[in-house]
């Protein structure tokens, strides 16, 4: 699943430029502009990608980080304590 | 008069939250610029889209869809809900650590570690205060604008040359003396709640003003014929992207990378609590994007409509303009002071994060000892003062619109991405490397921006495309170049920062 996830972004990037509602002023339902709603879903599909993002591509060593600090009592200016692992 | 006492009431709020904030102020310097690292999921959500959401956002978009139609949409927002999360999870994550690790209140304090360059200051530092400037310009000019639109005719007897309403000198002065005030007394804390409130009223006032105008502006008896009346009534060249360049719309694509830079940004990355604070803005950023900036361009596209916005009316001042004239005074004070919302969440980040620069990058403020901390926060808070003022004078003689200026902007920290995506991604990246990067931005920048008769020209391009591609393809072109044959920082000093175990 990790490995699908940025060939995913790449077709949402390219979904982006879409250009075969460039030219068509078409009100769906009678309001809303074709090409705002195409967006706006986009905009919607694009949350659903993140969440698919963080479940299956989080990076594994923030947790290893945050566990570090945490036995080193530390938050910040403590370079000199943690710096390898 | 009405809708003044409202922006009044919601104004005495933001100040109450910010003073409230002040109390639980530890009175360490970390406490006043990163709250301690103490942001949970919620306020980060919040506060990152806050301050990612400017006046821009509201009175930009609308102003720019009345122009130029519902592209604007694609062109600014649908992008943004795509490569924000990603600059969030790619390199908010990772600064998040480094800095949580390593100590950073500032970018600069990052790349001198990472880079082993305590000089790289000096060539960072005017360049990114001089782009957040204009940033903040944007908002303290619409915060002006959005005053005298919701007070025009207000005053019979005063201010004859702004349509007797509030002159927008006088607006902006006193948001920029709200803002001081709860980020002078709250620092990060008050900054975070007071963006938290902000962005609750912005998104529910934009929501509703959307719904009071489809009326106003449809004339119908009912909501969806009113929907329809609104959207036919419109140039159908406004409803597609007919005049909009395919070449601008694919460099725009650049844009929003400029997030990934914002100095602001990484302050309130580096409050968060953990990594998994993080999830919350990275997933629900995109629908918070369209929440936003849905309706505001609706609202321009249908403005664009005969009959709908009277001549003289500046198209900055649209949205207040329209919320004054179809609706009853305490909504319009209520939609108003959502509009104030967006813009002030933005200029709070902004003041707070350059006074954090001065202290940190120019003074060098060490807080080693309790004494030498509390040092620290005066001169903070002096430098907060000090940027307020400067900002200020600055928004009263500055020219161009709004928009233009947010442009600008953002297309210069968007040349600066590559620089911070190579410091964290590429063990190749040197110090030399860098000042090319920098160098070259600051210098195609200053050539291109005054080429356009500096943000006048709002369709000026540099060999056939918009000013962004060059710009970012020249710094990312000198720093590779540059940094492939000069010295890389030692294996320790990499080691630090691209440990084994950070290759998953």
């Amino acid at each position: 699943m990790k490995s699908i996830v940025w060939p995913l972004l790449a077709l949402l990037v390219i979904l982006h430029h879409d250009f075969w509602f460039w030219n068509d002023p078409t009100l769906v339902v009678g309001w809303i502009p074709i090409g705002l709603l195409y967006h706006v879903g986009l905009s919607l599909v694009a949350a659903g990608f993140w969440l698919v993002a963080i479940k299956y591509a989080w990076p594994g060593y923030l947790d290893d980080d945050q566990a570090a600090l945490s036995i080193n009592g530390s938050s910040a200016g403590d370079s000199a304590e943690v710096q390898q692992p | 008069m009405t809708s003044l006492v409202i922006i009044g009431i919601y104004l005495s709020i933001l100040l109450l939250l910010g003073l409230c904030a002040g109390r639980l102020f530890k009175g360490t310097s970390l406490d006043y610029m990163l709250a301690s690292h103490s942001i949970g999921p919620f306020l980060l959500l919040m506060s990152l889209f806050g301050t990612t959401m400017t006046g821009f956002s509201m009175v930009g978009s609308s102003s720019a869809s009345y122009r130029v139609g519902i592209g604007i949409y694609g062109l600014m927002a649908s992008s943004s809900a795509i490569l924000h999360p990603l600059c969030f999870f790619l390199i908010g994550l990772r600064l998040w650590s480094l800095g949580h690790r390593h100590g950073y209140s500032t970018q600069i304090e990052f790349f001198q570690d990472r880079l082993q360059s305590p000089r790289i200051g000096w060539a960072l530092f005017p360049v990114v205060v001089g782009l957040v400037i204009p940033y903040v310009l944007v908002g303290i000019i619409s915060a002006g604008a959005v005053f005298n639109g919701a007070s025009l005719g207000l005053f019979e007897t005063a201010f004859a040359d702004y349509g007797h309403g509030i002159p927008p000198w006088l607006g902006s002065l006193v948001v920029c003396l709200v803002v001081l005030t709860y980020v002078f007394f709250g620092g990060m804390r008050g900054t975070a709640w007071a963006n938290a409130f902000q962005t609750c009223v912005f998104m529910a006032l934009g929501v509703i003003s959307f719904f009071v105008l489809v009326k106003g502006i449809g004339g119908q008896e009912g909501f969806l014929e009113s929907l329809k009346s609104a959207s036919s009534a419109v140039d159908p060249a406004k409803l597609s992207r007919e005049k909009m360049p395919h070449r601008e719309y694919f460099a725009f694509l650049l844009i929003p990378f400029s997030i990934g830079m914002f100095p602001h940004i990484f302050q309130h990355w580096l409050t968060a609590r953990n990594a998994a604070a993080f999830k919350l803005p990275i997933v629900a950023h995109p629908v918070f994007v369209t929440i936003v900036w849905a309706p505001c361009v609706l609202i321009g596209t249908w403005a664009s409509a005969d009959g709908v916005l009277p001549a003289g009316v500046n198209p900055n001042a649209l949205l207040s303009y329209l919320v004054s004239a179809h609706s009853g005074e305490v909504l319009a004070g209520l939609l108003t002071a959502g509009i104030l919302a967006a813009i002030m969440s933005s200029l709070d980040s902004q003041f707070l994060c350059l006074g954090t620069m001065f202290t940190k990058d120019i003074l060098k403020r060490k807080t080693g000892t309790d004494e030498e901390d509390r040092r620290t926060v005066l001169l903070a808070r002096t430098f907060v003062v000090a940027v307020v003022a400067v900002c200020y004078l600055l928004s009263l003689v500055v020219p161009g619109g709004v928009f233009n200026l947010g442009v600008w902007c953002f297309t210069g920290f968007s040349a600066l991405f590559p620089l911070v995506a190579a410091a964290l991604y590429w063990r190749g990246l040197t110090a030399s490397g860098v000042y090319a990067g920098i160098l070259v931005t600051a210098a195609l920048w200053c050539y291109e921006f005054w080429q356009s008769g500096y943000g006048v020209d709002k369709h000026y391009e540099f060999l056939g495309i918009h000013p962004v591609v060059s710009i970012v393809a020249g710094s990312t072109i000198a720093m590779i170049a540059v940094s492939l044959v000069t010295k890389r920082p030692d294996e320790t000093t990499l080691a630090r920062f691209f440990p084994e175990h950070r290759s998953n």
